[in-house]
């Protein structure tokens, strides 16, 4: 590598570790000096204690595999439909021109909107929940399938029926090939917004999960806490999004 | 003609036909009226909820609220992009963070912006204003880097001043980008606000959401959900519009 470049590589590392200590310092002192925020921001010292507090806490894995349950009811509920939906509309041109500006529509819509039908439909439990999230992830993983499956070039498929492929053949060596690498992208997209729906569907109204553990800290006024469930949520769904996008690069390589 | 709109006809008979079965289903009794409301009731709530005046309020709340945080968004975001490109060091050290903010799910932060700012228009409107300044910051600098190096060095060489570069080369060049980032970020404020005014009960037309939720008014509920999807989608397609404007194909 050239000498410039490792430069800048090294001149970018030092930047962002100055700015981490910069935003770390500023958060420590306006926490500890409670001149702008009052109680309502505490230090960063006292945001890692009480992520230490949480990580050694035998609750605290109870509500988290609540919420990681939850996450993967909503995200296979969501996927399999969005992905069955998406061959189907992709497959037929004129069903999928029909569906486009509806779906457009619904995938623009803040999913958490529907969470009081789904409270109606199958009460306030987990299950509402999973649902929220299954509504959520639905429609990344439809839209990408769609787009996947139109950008299949015609004449692959022609090749497909010359060659006399059966139905099980045309989609392991034509359709999975060129779909894997969409409906993979799609599905980190549907993780993420279902990761989002779960948690937001617990803060509104739950009784177990990171949720409502954070909600139940904001009600006793024990910010630091509340602080420290945000924090490890965000690193949670940075971790799925990093794994997700592991799987989608490996997609691109293989096919 | 005929195949230009049949599919958006098919879509509008398929939409009719789901809604007749859904009335059907609800005046047979098959799913209680509490659970599911009849799209005929749903039609006449939104009107009841546009009557009362709530509807076009909360929509104007709303709407405002937007405006507003999508107007600090930009007036913080086009210029901190401008900086970064200006300052590639930096827009290199950071690009990896705003990347990454940009998928984060930052809707999840607003209990720490409720402890900080209360059940308060400044609450909702800073949800959207962070989720829209993301957008507009990542998409402003990728937007000027990717300017052709050509028209910049035209500018410098009828040595342009730097305000007369930025106005008249890096923005009119970098618009289709820097446009892409302005309506994401819209569209994402106006989602988060609606969303976070239906958790904290608060402003417009989330807020109408779960109000009518508290009161068992099913089909109001049922109508103002509706109303968020059209708000939604009509954002939707008039920013595509604007864009297909600036950029004629």
């Amino acid at each position: 590598m050239a000498p410039a470049r490792v430069n800048a590589r090294a001149d970018a590392r030092l930047i962002r570790l100055l700015t981490l200590a910069g935003i770390l310092v500023l958060w420590e002192a306006l926490g500890q000096s409670r001149l702008v925020f009052g109680e309502a921001l505490p230090p960063a010292s006292a945001v890692a204690v009480a992520i230490a507090r949480e990580i050694i806490s035998l609750s605290f894995y109870r509500h988290l595999a609540m919420t990681l349950g939850e996450v993967a009811g909503g995200f296979v509920f969501g996927a399999l439909p969005g992905v069955a939906c998406g061959l189907a509309l992709g497959a037929r041109r004129v069903l999928g021109a029909a569906a486009d500006p509806y779906i457009a529509a619904l995938a623009t819509t803040p999913k958490i909107v529907f969470l009081p039908i789904v409270m109606l439909a199958v009460g306030i439990g987990p299950g509402s929940k999973v649902a929220l999230g299954a509504i959520s992830a639905f429609f990344p993983v439809v839209i990408a399938t769609v787009a996947g499956m139109r950008a299949i070039p015609a004449v692959f498929v022609r090749v497909g029926r010359a060659f006399n492929l059966r139905p099980g053949q045309m989609v392991r060596m034509v359709y999975l090939p060129a779909l894997a690498l969409p409906i993979v992208t799609g599905l980190r997209l549907g993780l993420g917004v279902a990761i989002i729906g779960v948690l937001l569907g617990e803060l509104k109204l739950a009784s177990a999960g990171l949720g409502f553990l954070a909600r139940d800290y904001y009600d006793q006024y024990n910010f630091a806490a509340l602080y420290a469930i945000v924090a490890i949520v965000f690193a949670l769904a940075a971790f799925a999004n990093t794994a997700m996008s592991r799987l989608v690069r490996r997609a691109e390589s293989r096919y | 003609m005929r195949s230009r709109f049949a599919p958006a006809l098919w879509g509008l008979a398929a939409l009719a036909a789901l809604a007749a079965a859904l009335e059907a289903v609800v005046r047979l009794g098959l799913v209680p009226k509490l659970v599911v409301a009849a799209p005929s009731d749903t039609a006449l709530a939104i009107w009841r909820l546009a009557a009362e005046e709530d509807l076009f309020r909360a929509l104007g709340a709303t709407l405002l609220t937007a405006l507003g945080a999508v107007a600090a968004a930009v007036a913080v975001g086009l210029p901190a992009g401008y900086w970064l490109y200006k300052h590639p060091r930096f827009g290199l050290a950071y690009r990896n963070w705003l990347g990454a903010l940009f998928a984060a799910p930052l809707v999840l932060v607003y209990p720490v912006v409720l402890v900080l700012f209360g059940r308060t228009y400044v609450s909702t409107g800073f949800m959207g204003f962070v989720v829209g300044l993301v957008a507009i910051v990542l998409y402003t600098r990728e937007g000027l880097a990717a300017v052709s190096p050509t028209l910049v060095r035209v500018g410098r060489a009828f040595n342009l001043t730097p305000r007369q570069e930025f106005w008249k080369i890096l923005l009119p060049a970098g618009t289709p980008m820097i446009f892409t980032g302005l309506r994401l970020g819209t569209i994402y404020a106006l989602v988060n606000i609606i969303g976070v005014e239906y958790l904290i009960n608060f402003g417009g037309l989330g807020f109408v959401v779960s109000e009518t939720y508290d009161k068992f008014d099913t089909p109001g509920m049922y109508g103002a959900i509706l109303f968020v999807i059209l708000v939604s989608g009509g954002m939707l397609w008039l920013l595509k519009r604007i864009q297909l404007w600036l950029r004629p194909a």
